[in-house]
């Protein structure tokens, strides 16, 4: 039944290439850890595309139930965490979720330094790497003000002051940032959710793409 | 069960079903709160005292606001809604002012040329007194009807249901 939709649409479109092009290439036996169990350093990059998918759709239901408003932002969070069911578990993938991002993603960039898989022909995927690195910081930081609690206030107010430590441009970064010269407010609530949402996501998964094309055309590594 | 499955059938059929399971780990919380409004109880809601005696009501609809704290999700707020009440005999009858065409508030004896029907200014809709709605005009069924009460005296009010004079 499957198999038949599948070719009826094939025969029409040849969509085989395409897939096969995607997923149909051969792994190296010194990064596939059947082979060297010591290989599993290697999953840390699919890994942290794993954990960001699960990010982005858990974000995405949970905008089904988030306002950002400082009015309703903390009562929404404790609606949807409260009162819908399995918006605790939602929430949850969401909140520990964000933390093992920038673990694995961690762990990933020690791993590339390690076995110098930076060094040329792949300079400039280390280069990309560097920018996601910076845009998942990013979507953490932006994310943590969102819920509008006592916690979120605070680190905000310290990430503000450090991007206000920046020499000479440090006040007009932090303006824009906060939306406003000396308020965490209203403003700065609907910036963060906005650059949380759509700004940072959208830079992700160009950079993301940018990161995967490079390595299919450069091909893995090879063994130290 | 002679046929044999093959090692890679085994691996496939292996890693087919751990990926199902990882992938409905992942999907089914998020459809669950997706889906939460359909599982949602129905409030249960009291009867309304209003601030109108029941000897006031005559046998003309009269207007009568009633006001209920209304839990919107995280959003809880005093609404304002309001019946048209009138006495059939030893009856108090209420129904609801919404125009069961498309929605809009229908008013008592609105239109000169029809004094004694309710009419709806959106699309000329109109229902006689007992809530039927008038052959030609576009309403598809009559008014609605609130449950209605008295306490210590005063008139109150509860939930909607299909009108039953008709």
């Amino acid at each position: 039944m499957f198999n038949r939709i599948y070719d009826w649409i094939d025969d029409r479109m040849d969509i085989t290439p395409i897939w096969r092009d995607v997923a149909d290439h051969e792994v190296p036996e010194h990064v596939n850890p059947a082979y060297h169990f010591s290989a599993f350093v290697y999953c840390f990059g699919g890994l942290t595309f794993f954990i960001v998918l699960i990010q982005i759709l858990s974000g995405m239901f949970l905008t089904m139930y988030y306002v950002p408003d400082i009015v309703n932002a903390w009562n929404s969070v404790y609606y949807l965490q409260h009162d819908v069911a399995a918006g605790l578990i939602v929430r949850g993938m969401h909140h520990w979720g964000a933390s093992l991002v920038v673990v694995m993603m961690f762990l990933h960039t020690l791993r590339v330094f390690f076995t110098g898989a930076y060094k040329a022909p792949r300079e400039l995927n280390w280069v990309v790497g560097v920018l996601l690195f910076a845009t998942i910081l990013g979507l953490a930081f932006t994310g943590y003000l969102l819920p509008w609690d006592m916690k979120a206030l605070f680190a905000t107010k310290v990430g503000l002051d450090i991007a206000g430590s920046v020499p000479f441009i440090g006040d007009w970064i932090q303006t824009l940032l906060a939306g406003d010269d000396t308020i965490i407010g209203a403003q700065t609530l609907t910036r963060f959710f906005a650059i949380h949402v759509f700004f940072l996501p959208a830079a992700l998964f160009v950079l993301m793409a940018i990161h995967f094309i490079m390595i299919r055309r450069q091909g893995i590594a090879g063994p130290l | 069960m002679s046929q044999k499955v093959t090692r890679r059938q085994f691996l496939n059929y292996s890693l087919m079903g751990v990926g199902s399971f990882m992938a409905a780990g992942m999907i089914l919380p998020m459809g669950r709160m997706a889906l939460d409004p359909l599982f949602q109880d129905d409030s249960e809601g009291s009867m309304i005292t209003t601030s109108v005696t029941v000897d006031e009501i005559t046998e003309e609809p009269m207007q009568v606001d009633f006001t209920f704290e209304q839990e919107d999700a995280w959003y809880t707020s005093e609404v304002t809604d309001f019946a048209w009440v009138y006495r059939d005999g030893n009856e108090i009858i209420a129904f609801s002012p919404v125009c069961k065409h498309l929605g809009c508030t229908v008013t008592w004896a609105a239109d000169d040329n029809n004094p004694e029907r309710f009419f709806c200014p959106c699309h000329n809709g109109l229902y006689e007194k007992n809530g039927e709605n008038v052959p030609g005009t576009p309403p598809t069924g009559p008014l609605d009807q609130f449950e209605v009460g008295e306490s210590d005296g005063f008139l109150t009010i509860g939930q909607v249901f299909p009108n039953e004079l008709v």
